[in-house]
């Protein structure tokens, strides 16, 4: 079956379709047999160069599992990823490690992303030596100007990770990933656990980002405000299957499933004030 | 009405290495009536958590109220002794924290958890207290309760275990629930219910609380008043609709202007520049002198950098700590 591309025209190829993904997992149930759990039932959805798409849902939708499985960190049980017109599920894994640095994951919590034994620069610097494309010299440069890329000093570099504040450190999570020059980033709820006005600056950041260097985003998230604000395209997750997918705004103010609502219910917003008294 | 709770200039701060101190609460004054829930706003190192073990005297060793008092039921429990902050800990004043998944034991069942908070404070037998211990559960877990009491904490998902340890906060009748960013950890749907539990809990039990986040609109529906901390001092303190709708103070402008809105989100806005408060409260140190927002003011003026503004009355109860109105 052919998955229908949202953007870009007939003949762009999108830089990420997934299809029909199915990832199994096995747990042993209350009885003691193995029983299976579908974390993702048959996903499919693409996404263009360039652009952000969002993929919404409740805890245990699916939704980190699907990053897991772009990222290549997780096989899917079945079904295909393809990714700059190759399919990173049926490779090899010596050719999966060639795909790996362009796509780059950023996770909500910094203070456990970063190792805390390692100095900022370390850790910029680690993903630039495994690479081995650039010289001593230019390594530093480079560390340097990511530095600079995501508004942090380069003299911070003698400082450890418990030395920043959260954005700081977010800041150096994505300095991190954009080492390798990935051409998908997948943000997976790399707002939520920052202050509210630091996600503003963070946010602003990843467009500014995109903006120059003209990566797509995979934002995963609960934030449906966030969203709103960052995506081309909303992917709605329920027990791991596509409920609903589109444009953001489609999606959000004309919301299909009783699922979409009930997220869009459940989104705190200072809007609410006038909200009715909730329910125990 | 007699305010159940009075707090009034409360000064906090903690001593560092190398004989320096840090100031985390200056001049903090408010008051709770019975029934109110008082919304407390605040970013990482505002003072909030700082407030919340100030006013039970759980600060760590190198914490130090210099300066205040926090009056609870006529009582100044900066003044009490270790045995009347026993009895008061956890039976008139309860906390609820933010990771159920840390604050719970692991190794214990949940309703033995609940147990173990009743017998350390009431003399009633056993089987009185089992039975409450019941009952209690069965307040916040609608069905299945039983199963909830016999189960470990590994085994309840996070709403649950947030349920599990609002029933060790309410089982003994406390009058005060102070809850430090409680569903911080929960997703929206869950973080609904939860809110909806504490509201359920105030109308039927008539309990105060303080309730301590870093999103304002978690306040929003929910709070009957809000304080805004910034840099340990109040910047703002008002009733929930007025605070929340149209803020005075350029931080809790500021802060609400930067945050995206899903009915505004319109095609044209969307992707744009999010406004934002310039620089980043935990990097930039505090200024010694003048107002500690002053550094990432829009509205700074010649005043801001001399003397720290005073609280200015601004009518229905809202009290605003900015020259721009007086100060």
């Amino acid at each position: 079956m052919e998955v229908e591309t949202f953007h870009g025209g007939q003949n762009m190829q999108p830089l990420l379709k997934v299809e029909k993904v199915v990832k199994a997992y096995y747990a042993k149930n209350a009885a003691g047999s193995r029983e299976k759990l579908l974390a993702l039932d048959g996903v499919s959805f693409a996404v263009a160069q360039g652009d952000t798409l969002a993929v919404v849902g409740e805890s245990g939708s699916g939704k980190s599992t699907l990053g897991s499985c772009i990222s290549c960190l997780e096989i899917p049980t079945s079904g295909s990823i393809w990714f700059e017109g190759r399919d990173i599920v049926a490779l090899a894994e010596s050719e999966r490690r060639k795909v790996r640095p362009r796509i780059q994951l950023i996770f909500q919590d910094p203070s456990n992303s970063l190792n805390p034994r390692w100095s900022v620069e370390e850790i910029l610097l680690e993903p630039l030596t495994l690479q081995g494309k650039l010289k001593r010299e230019e390594t530093k440069q480079r560390a340097v100007d990511l530095m600079t890329q995501v508004g942090l000093s380069s003299d911070m570099f003698e400082r450890w990770p418990a030395q920043l504040s959260g954005g700081q450190r977010q800041r150096l999570a994505i300095a991190r990933a954009l080492a390798l020059e990935p051409k998908l980033l997948i943000l997976d709820e790399a707002l939520s656990a920052l202050d509210c006005s630091v996600q503003a600056q963070i946010a602003n950041l990843l467009m500014e980002l995109q903006r120059t260097l003209g990566m797509s985003y995979l934002f995963i998230t609960h934030d449906l405000a966030m969203a709103a604000h960052l995506a081309d395209e909303i992917v709605v997750l329920n027990r791991g299957r596509v409920v609903e997918q589109g444009p953001a705004e489609k999606i959000l103010r004309h919301p299909k499933e009783e699922i979409t609502r009930h997220l869009l219910a459940a989104m705190p917003s200072l809007n609410n004030a006038a909200r009715p008294p909730l329910e125990l | 009405m007699v305010p159940i709770l009075e707090v009034q200039d409360l000064d906090v701060s903690y001593s560092l290495p190398g004989g320096a101190s840090y100031t985390a609460l200056a001049g903090v004054s408010f008051q709770l009536v019975a029934g109110e829930i008082l919304g407390v706003l605040g970013e990482s190192g505002s003072g909030k958590s700082t407030l919340a073990a100030s006013l039970l005297k759980l600060l760590p060793s190198n914490g130090n109220i210099s300066k205040g008092s926090v009056f609870f039921e006529g009582k100044d429990l900066l003044c009490a002794s270790a045995g009347e902050l026993e009895r008061i800990r956890g039976k008139r004043i309860s906390l609820v924290y933010q990771e159920p998944s840390v604050a719970l034991h692991p190794a214990i069942r949940a309703g033995e958890q609940v147990f173990q908070v009743l017998a350390a404070h009431e003399s009633a037998g056993k089987n009185t207290l089992r039975q409450k211990t019941r009952q209690v559960l069965g307040s916040l877990f609608l069905e299945e309760a039983d199963r909830i009491s016999n189960s470990y904490p590994h085994q309840l998902s996070g709403g649950q275990r947030q349920r599990v340890l609002i029933a060790q906060a309410i089982a003994c009748g406390p009058s005060l629930l102070i809850a430090d960013e409680p569903t911080a950890s929960l997703d929206p749907t869950t973080q609904m219910e939860i809110l909806g539990v504490f509201r359920t809990l105030r109308d039927q039990l008539g309990l105060a609380m303080i309730f301590i986040t870093h999103n304002p609109a978690l306040l929003a529906g929910f709070a009957d008043r809000v304080l805004v901390l910034y840099g340990g001092r109040v910047a703002e303190l008002g009733p929930a609709r007025t605070v929340l709708s149209s803020p005075r103070h350029p931080y809790t402008q500021g802060l609400f202007q930067s945050m995206p809105q899903i009915l505004e989100s319109t095609d044209t806005k969307r992707k744009t520049k999010l406004p934002m408060i310039a620089g980043d409260s935990s990097a930039v140190p505090l200024p010694f002198e003048g107002c500690v927002f002053e550094p990432r003011c829009p509205d700074r003026m010649e005043d801001c950098r001399k003397r720290e503004p005073a609280l200015v009355n601004l009518g229905e109860s809202h009290t605003v700590s900015c020259f721009k109105y007086g100060g």
